[in-house]
């Protein structure tokens, strides 16, 4: 068999993204289902999914994987068929959420690179043990499902003939074959196939190339049933489906799903369901899923990552060019016509590719109503998840970086901040708790609060723990609410005396603030006993470009983003304090803020030496304040962030470098960090 | 000579870049560096100080968008600094990962150094050779092979790290 690497390096990270989309999309549905009880109305969808995953999954070779789904779909096939009575909802939903994390844990390992060898028959016969109780349970059904269990179907069922074309180059023909067959055998039996063997038989895979596949085998299923089925596979192209019994050679030939040139498939919805109208609506779904148009496509991150650089380039030569010094004083009134023409367009650029990275924040909020549920379950605490504002949009990268926060501050919130039902009616609280999970813009930055309506922090304990690991450095006196809070962020912190499963191990909050600042954002508490906690993720929009300040020292520049300045303003030489140890200080308005001097900070020459020569630009992260000393302001601009070279590694006080409208390169200040390191 | 050809062309069917070194003038001395760590050869450019750096790391450039590090290669040799000039050059390194620029007094060539005509350098005590992975014959003269990824990933730049 030719499978070059690159082919099947694409199709795993394929079947990779696709079969990870399947199982939210499944999850969600779900835990839907759960909420109103009612499974009717999902058993379609899950069916779908299940099937989707089942073939993918024999195509990558994942047979553990394939098997599960399997009985999964057989479990739904039975529900969408039969239409037992007495169901079992909840049990179902469970059931089907094992299967969903068994695959979700296969595909972690495969996407690692470790073999994909989980165990899952034990999650196969209880799904197998929950069809037989079903059958059981409903006679009739029984009957009518013999059929399909059975592998010699009672002579009365017609026989067929199909011939399966599939789409030219979708390469190795034989797989698919293989695949398609397998998954067929479920349908139809006696089934024979023109060429017998094609694996690893160049005239076989040739025969299937030039005149497809042929089926001949019997069914119970009719014309159209069995036209969706084969369809359903992937890549075939065309299905030529013929009744051998039939005198009148009856033929159903279908529509190519995809179009010859492997583009965008097109909206084939229309013909679809007027073909399938007369057939049973079970029948739509699968049709009506092919119909579906194609509006999104996935893109390579990396690629797009590449487009925000060449962006980012385009508009400083844009500059380069529209404001080039030998230009200076030349009459080019059409020239700088057409140069703001092109002004506009890059930027109107710019603003796309900056938008394109911009995601949602829903995918990652409707996880967590998997974990409130899961935690619910094992706590023991009925919980409600209340999700306001999940369509903020953040950039992409920052989207990977708050999933796992999150989730712990949820967990957190549930398992230490949620009192048990007991305790709740005793305050007079509803019996089930509430954890608001939010979203909402503030300038350029996105703040998540995580709410919990429990018991609160408890900051004699903090205190008393803060004491033994002996981080008290102030009199506790002197310790704001925010302070002592601020305790449970640091390592090895955790009150809790037993450490549960979810959480108490002291490891997690500390990697949460990690996660956080790694993103250059920031994590508040705020804490009211017995009204709540509210933690507070104060997240960047993007990384990628920012509004920045540009400063001068001596020949360097320096940005300083723009959402970190309070004011800018020159100082007189008697307004500057220095105390005995050449710590210069200024007042202002009643509150004193040290003064760092970026010349002496960088070691960077300069004339501007004497404070009233100079601009002082006060910035301030996290509540505290800092005055920069600079040799004058030059401008404001919109930069995009690139970060410094690898081998150059961590310089302190500076985030990343910026190019300028003309090709040099600024440095980026690390606001907070300079703050961390004047006032620790 | 037609020895050399010969198994130049030998080489070429292995790989065209084997053997082949681009030379440059660091002081007095020429050195050479291997032709597959090369990307391109600039002229001398507006360089962005960063601090807290060593004093042979001039700083970073921008290379068509790209920011890359730049290292002064007479001074990372521990020689004495000299104004740039028109003949200063930087030559761009692709070691590994990592891209740097190295400036350099001049360029030279890019010579075919064939291995029977490469000496390990002399066992010294003094540490000044570290960089220099062998001794190349060209002619009559020779030509020093640096070590790239000594240059690079001396115990001076994980020092440099940990500041």
């Amino acid at each position: 068999m030719m499978i070059d690497d690159s082919q099947r390096d694409s199709m795993f990270e394929l079947f990779i993204f696709e079969t990870r989309q399947l199982l939210e999309e499944l999850e969600q549905e779900l835990l839907q289902c759960e909420k109103t009880n009612q499974i009717e109305g999902s058993i379609d969808a899950v069916f779908r999914i299940m099937h989707t995953i089942k073939g993918s999954a024999a195509l990558m070779q994942y047979r553990n994987i394939s098997e599960l789904a399997h009985a999964v779909e057989d479990l739904f096939f039975i529900l969408r068929e039969d239409k037992p009575q007495q169901l079992n909802t909840p049990q179902i939903i469970d059931l089907v959420l094992g299967a969903v994390d068994f695959i979700k844990d296969q595909i972690a390992c495969a996407e690692s690179k470790q073999a994909v060898d989980g165990d899952a028959s034990s999650l196969i016969a209880t799904l197998h043990q929950y069809v037989a109780q079903l059958k059981a349970g409903d006679e009739p059904v029984k009957e009518q499902n013999v059929m399909k269990e059975t592998d010699n179907p009672g002579p009365e069922a017609p026989g067929y003939e199909a011939v399966i074309h599939f789409e030219p180059g979708c390469g190795f023909e034989d797989v698919q074959s293989f695949a398609l067959i397998n998954d067929f055998k479920q349908y139809a039996t006696a089934i024979r196939t023109v060429p017998e063997s094609f694996i690893d038989d160049e005239d076989g895979i040739h025969l299937i190339k030039s005149q497809g596949l042929k089926l001949t085998f019997q069914s119970d299923l009719d014309m159209e049933q069995l036209k969706t089925v084969l369809e359903k596979n992937a890549f075939v192209k065309e299905v030529v489906l013929t009744c051998i019994e039939d005198e009148g050679k009856q033929t159903v030939k279908s529509k190519p799903i995809i179009d010859l040139d492997g583009e965008i498939p097109q909206p084939v919805a229309e013909k679809e369901t007027k073909e399938t109208r007369v057939s049973e609506p079970k029948t739509k779904q699968s049709n009506g899923e092919a119909g579906v148009k194609q509006s999104l496509i996935s893109v390579n991150v990396n690629k797009l990552d590449l487009l925000l650089d060449l962006v980012g380039e385009l508009v400083i030569s844009e500059a380069m060019v529209t404001r080039h010094p030998e230009l200076d004083g030349l009459p080019l009134d059409n020239f700088y016509k057409a140069a703001r023409q092109l002004r506009k367009i890059t930027h109107e650029l710019q603003d796309l590719v900056m938008s394109i990275r911009m995601v949602p924040l829903a995918a990652t909020f409707q996880k967590m109503h998997r974990i409130v549920r899961d935690m619910s379950r094992k706590l023991g605490k009925e919980v409600r998840l209340n999700v306001v504002g999940e369509e903020t949009e953040v950039d992409k990268n920052i989207i990977e970086h708050i999933s796992d926060p999150l989730m712990h501050l949820i967990r957190n919130a549930m398992d230490h901040g949620i009192e048990t039902a007991e305790e709740r009616r005793s305050k007079n609280k509803p019996e089930y708790g509430t954890v608001t999970l939010e979203a909402k813009n503030a300038g350029s930055d996105v703040l998540i609060e995580i709410r919990d309506d429990g018991r609160g922090l408890n900051r004699e304990r903090i205190l008393e723990k803060a004491k033994r690991l002996g981080l008290l450095t102030k009199d506790e006196s002197e310790l704001s609410d925010r302070d002592v809070f601020g305790f449970i962020l640091l390592p090895g912190f955790s009150t809790k005396e037993e450490v549960t499963e979810f959480s108490g191990r002291g490891v997690g909050m500390d990697v949460v603030v990690k996660e956080i600042n790694e993103i250059g954002g920031a994590v508040l508490i705020d804490s009211t006993p017995d009204v709540g906690t509210v933690f507070t993720l104060k997240i960047p929009l993007t990384l990628a470009i920012i509004d920045g300040i540009t400063v001068r020292v001596g020949k360097s520049q320096y940005s300083i983003p723009t959402t970190s300045i309070r004011e800018s303003f020159q100082m007189k030489a008697e307004d500057l304090i220095t105390d005995p140890d050449g710590n210069e200080m200024i007042m202002i308005r009643g509150e004193c803020y040290p003064v760092l001097r970026l010349h002496q900070l960088f070691n960077v020459h300069t004339e501007v030496t004497r404070i009233d020569q100079g601009v002082v630009t006060m910035v301030e992260s996290n509540g505290k304040g800092l005055c920069l000393f600079v040799d004058e302001l030059l401008g404001e601009q919109q930069v995009v962030v690139k970060a410094l070279p690898k081998y150059i590694k961590k310089v302190k006080g500076i985030a990343g470098c910026t190019l300028l409208g003309d090709g040099s390169i600024s440095l980026i200040l690390d606001i907070p960090g300079l703050i961390q390191m004047m006032t620790a | 000579m037609a020895e050399i050809l010969d198994k130049d062309i030998e080489m070429e069917e292995e790989d065209t870049q084997k053997g082949k070194y681009l030379t440059f003038v660091v002081g007095n001395e020429v050195y050479g560096i291997e032709i597959r760590y090369v990307t391109e050869i600039i002229g001398i450019q507006a360089i962005t100080e960063v601090p807290e750096l060593p004093v042979y790391i001039k700083g970073i450039i921008n290379l068509r968008g790209k920011i890359i590090p730049v290292m002064d290669v007479r001074l990372r040799f521990g020689k004495e600094p000299k104004e740039y000039n028109d003949r200063t050059c930087v030559v761009v390194v692709d070691i590994g990962e990592i891209s740097i620029g190295l400036i350099v007094d001049s360029v030279s060539e890019v010579l075919t150094i064939p291995d029977e005509d490469i000496v390990p350098p002399p066992q010294l005590n003094k540490a000044q050779n570290r960089y220099i992975k062998a001794i190349g014959k060209v002619g009559n003269e020779v030509s020093l092979l640096l070590d790239c990824e000594k240059l690079l990933n001396d115990d001076e730049v994980a020092v440099l790290s940990e500041i």
